[in-house]
């Protein structure tokens, strides 16, 4: 008889993948994206060519150059340039987006790929385009008229919540209409792909201090780039803690820093910062917020035990 | 309640409305001297010797064996080597059956009155748990003085399977009154029969055959995998925490599944050693889904052809279900005790090439032992051992899930077991 073919168990597969997943987040984002393109027309829709396929270009080129195995068909880069394209004003010059890609994808393979970047790639090309072009950065222009502005809703307050919530106001290409994104991220929590915890403390414990603040709560929550940064960089699988008291940790911690560095800061706008500092904190939170294994000893009896067999061995 | 986390496996079980059906006898039975967790038994027969069925042909001379019956009437032809899908190899002894299944003369019903006489006749009857375990039954008898609970595992939950549900369906008044006679000889207060809660039938006949004795409740399971493992089944049923390096009995609780319990109430009455039982035939290669009860010894080929298999195009063939099934490395292998599923597949489930983790911690939420199966990976690749006990790598059993979950196709239940490995010997 012939030969058969042997395997360690399981013998079967849930089929769920990398690309599959990143798939999902891209289909969470389109809305977003959507609309950001009507408000702001072809410009919008070219800037988020340029920055989603200089990722996925220098992610071929890198993996090829440190002969990293060739990730290029997990869509993560397609992720990480929507995200940084979402956040950039429409009237960036194109190449400055590309340079904003090239340097996320380039620290993301520095650091070994994917999976093994210590901060969001995203947040951290975004914040450096900010840093080197802050006039650019800080410019909007309001959809429908066309006019240029300084200021955002999230400083003035001058919109009307249905403004905010529909798009229909100054802002990056990505976040201004707050329906869109609310919409992608509930199709990430009912496909399992995120955890809501993470956007839910991070959205809570901001939308608390800024009540005991006395500021405008919804203003505050439906407008600049905290829906984003809440539901699509906070929830990333790689930069954030994978426990759930670690996400909740993590959101809690970015809900503070974001509101801190919006109420008090130099800077008009918090959510990435917060996201990227609390990035760093994750290795540190993964272990802190260890779960403790079904029908293990508890961590604490363990070390009275220790304790007791030293004074034991002392004596 | 709590619930332990598990995975939701698609429905698979395409002989769970067959009924058991007798395998017609074998022309040749071929029976291995180790069909349970511990150690070989020896040969007790000679080559051209007549045995009965329920004929002692495998002696035990340790703890941790119980003794081999033959499972037909016939002259032994020969005493051959077997090798076990782990590639052990262990004597066997190869009976052609006469086709009279004379019963040996000493098959008598054993007299049992307490726990004692109760381990003796499990030992005797050469019992090995029936859900896919193989541990000796009787050491479970014998493992603690005193039992507070017995929980009956017929969550089966695996795909594929479903010899237990059958049992359940089909003699369920045995699976009680056995339930019953271990109640009344070990003076245990409270009989739990845990049962998916996807399977309403089998909650239902059971409910009603338990209806006339005292103290047995059927415990309805998560629709969940896995749920017959004994510590997640200890907690969904009583609600114990089984302490790490412990087993159930040593808390009080007695877990036998419910077709070694019926296995137990049949031995009482009639004093025939465990010489069948009933395998789930499936797999894409086998166009009949059935279970069958078969002569334990009979060789898989026989039980194949039966549910009328095209070998010529099987590729892969395991014992078990699929999460936790064993490959057979070659076709020449026997039915044996503890073994609840044969299936044979014309694919090969080919895995695809592991990637670098992306630590989406889906292998955390699938882990019903709350372990955190990328950092056991991790640590593992290091082979970091104080950081591997620190994780408690021990408290794996094995289940498949964090593989069956990982998007980045991590043999994420192989490296477990591998770094236990690495512990026991550090």
């Amino acid at each position: 008889m012939h030969k058969l073919h042997i395997e360690s168990a399981p013998h079967t597969h849930g089929n769920a993948s990398a690309s599959s997943m990143m798939l999902l987040v891209i289909i969470a984002l389109l809305p977003a994206a959507i609309t950001g393109i009507f408000n702001y027309g072809t410009q919008a829709a070219m800037l988020l060519f340029v920055s989603v396929g200089s990722a996925f270009v220098t992610e071929a080129l890198m993996t090829l150059i440190f002969r990293h195995r060739m990730t290029v068909r997990d869509l993560s880069a397609v992720v990480t340039g929507l995200i940084l394209g979402m956040l950039l004003p429409p009237d960036l010059e194109p190449w400055k987006a590309a340079l904003g890609s090239v340097l996320a994808i380039a620290i993301k393979q520095f650091f070994g790929g994917i999976g093994k970047n210590p901060v969001n790639p995203a947040g951290i090309a975004w914040i450096f385009l900010l840093i080197m072009n802050y006039q650019e950065m800080t410019t909007w222009r309001i959809p429908g008229t066309g006019e240029l502005t300084r200021v955002t809703p999230l400083m003035s307050g001058g919109a009307t919540y249905w403004d905010l919530i529909l798009g229909n106001c100054a802002s990056y290409i990505g976040t201004g209409c707050a329906a869109a994104l609310l919409l992608g991220a509930v199709f990430l929590c009912l496909t399992g792909i995120i955890s809501p915890v993470t956007p839910l403390s991070f959205l809570g414990s901001f939308a608390l201090l800024t009540w005991i603040g006395g500021f405008d709560v919804p203003g505050q929550l439906l407008s600049g780039c905290i829906l984003l940064a809440a539901c699509f960089m906070a929830s990333d699988f790689t930069t954030t803690p994978f426990t759930l008291a670690g996400k909740c940790v993590f959101g809690i911690g970015c809900g503070v820093l974001t509101f801190f560095i919006r109420h008090y800061g130099g800077y008009p706008e918090g959510a990435v910062f917060a996201v990227v500092v609390m990035n760093l904190l994750t290795p540190k939170l993964n272990r802190l917020t260890r779960r403790r294994p079904f029908g293990a000893a508890a961590k604490q009896k363990k070390r009275k035990e220790k304790k007791k067999k030293a004074v034991s061995e002392a004596a | 309640m709590k619930r332990l986390n598990g995975i939701r496996l698609p429905k698979s079980k395409r002989a769970q409305n067959k009924q058991i059906t007798v395998l017609p006898l074998p022309k040749l039975i071929r029976i291995p001297m180790l069909m349970h967790m511990g150690e070989p038994c020896v040969p007790c027969v000679e080559p051209d010797e007549y045995v009965y069925v329920g004929q002692e042909i495998g002696r035990a001379e340790s703890d941790k064996a119980v003794p081999i019956h033959s499972s037909v009437s016939g002259n032994v032809s020969v005493i051959s080597e077997y090798s076990l899908p782990d590639g052990t190899k262990v004597p066997a002894v190869e009976i052609i059956p006469d086709g009279l299944q004379v019963i040996h003369p000493d098959c008598i019903p054993p007299k049992i009155s307490n726990q004692k006489e109760l381990a003796d006749a499990a030992r005797k009857s050469g019992c090995v748990g029936l859900g896919g375990s193989g541990d000796l039954t009787y050491q479970k008898f014998s493992r603690s003085e005193k039992m507070n609970i017995l929980v009956l595992n017929g969550a089966e939950c695996e795909c594929f399977l479903s010899t237990d549900l059958r049992q359940m369906l089909e003699n369920a008044e045995q699976i009680i009154s056995g339930a019953a006679m271990i109640q009344k000889i070990m003076k245990i207060k409270e009989v739990l029969i845990g049962v998916q809660s996807n399977q309403p039938a089998a909650i239902q006949v059971l409910t009603q055959a338990a209806e006339k004795q005292k103290g047995i409740t059927v415990c309805p399971l998560p629709p969940l995998y896995p749920q017959g493992e004994k510590k997640v089944l200890v907690f969904h049923t009583t609600g114990l925490v089984v302490p790490e390096g412990q087993e159930p009995e040593d808390i009080g609780v007695l877990v036998l599944n419910v077709s070694t319990c019926a296995f137990l109430y049949q031995y009482a009455q009639t004093g025939i050693p465990l010489v069948e039982r009933v395998v789930t035939v499936d797999g894409n290669a086998v166009p009949k889904a059935c279970n069958l009860q078969v002569p334990v010894g009979t060789p898989i080929i026989d039980v194949l052809s039966y549910a009328s298999c095209e070998l010529d195009l099987v590729k892969e063939i395991y014992s078990g279900g699929a999460m936790t099934g064993v490959c057979y490395p070659a076709f020449r292998a026997s039915v044996v005790k503890p073994q609840n599923g044969l299936v044979a597949m014309k694919t090969v489930s080919k895995r695809k090439a592991p990637t670098d983790c992306i630590r989406c911690g889906k292998c955390l939420s699938a882990c019903p032992m709350n372990l955190m199966p990328t950092e056991i990976d991790r640590s593992y690749q290091k082979r970091d051992v104080a950081a591997l006990t620190d994780l408690h790598t021990g408290l794996c059993m094995n289940c498949g899930c964090c593989t069956y979950v990982c998007p980045a196709n991590r043999p994420l239940s192989e490296t477990i077991q591998q770094a236990k490995l690495l512990l026991s010997n550090a």
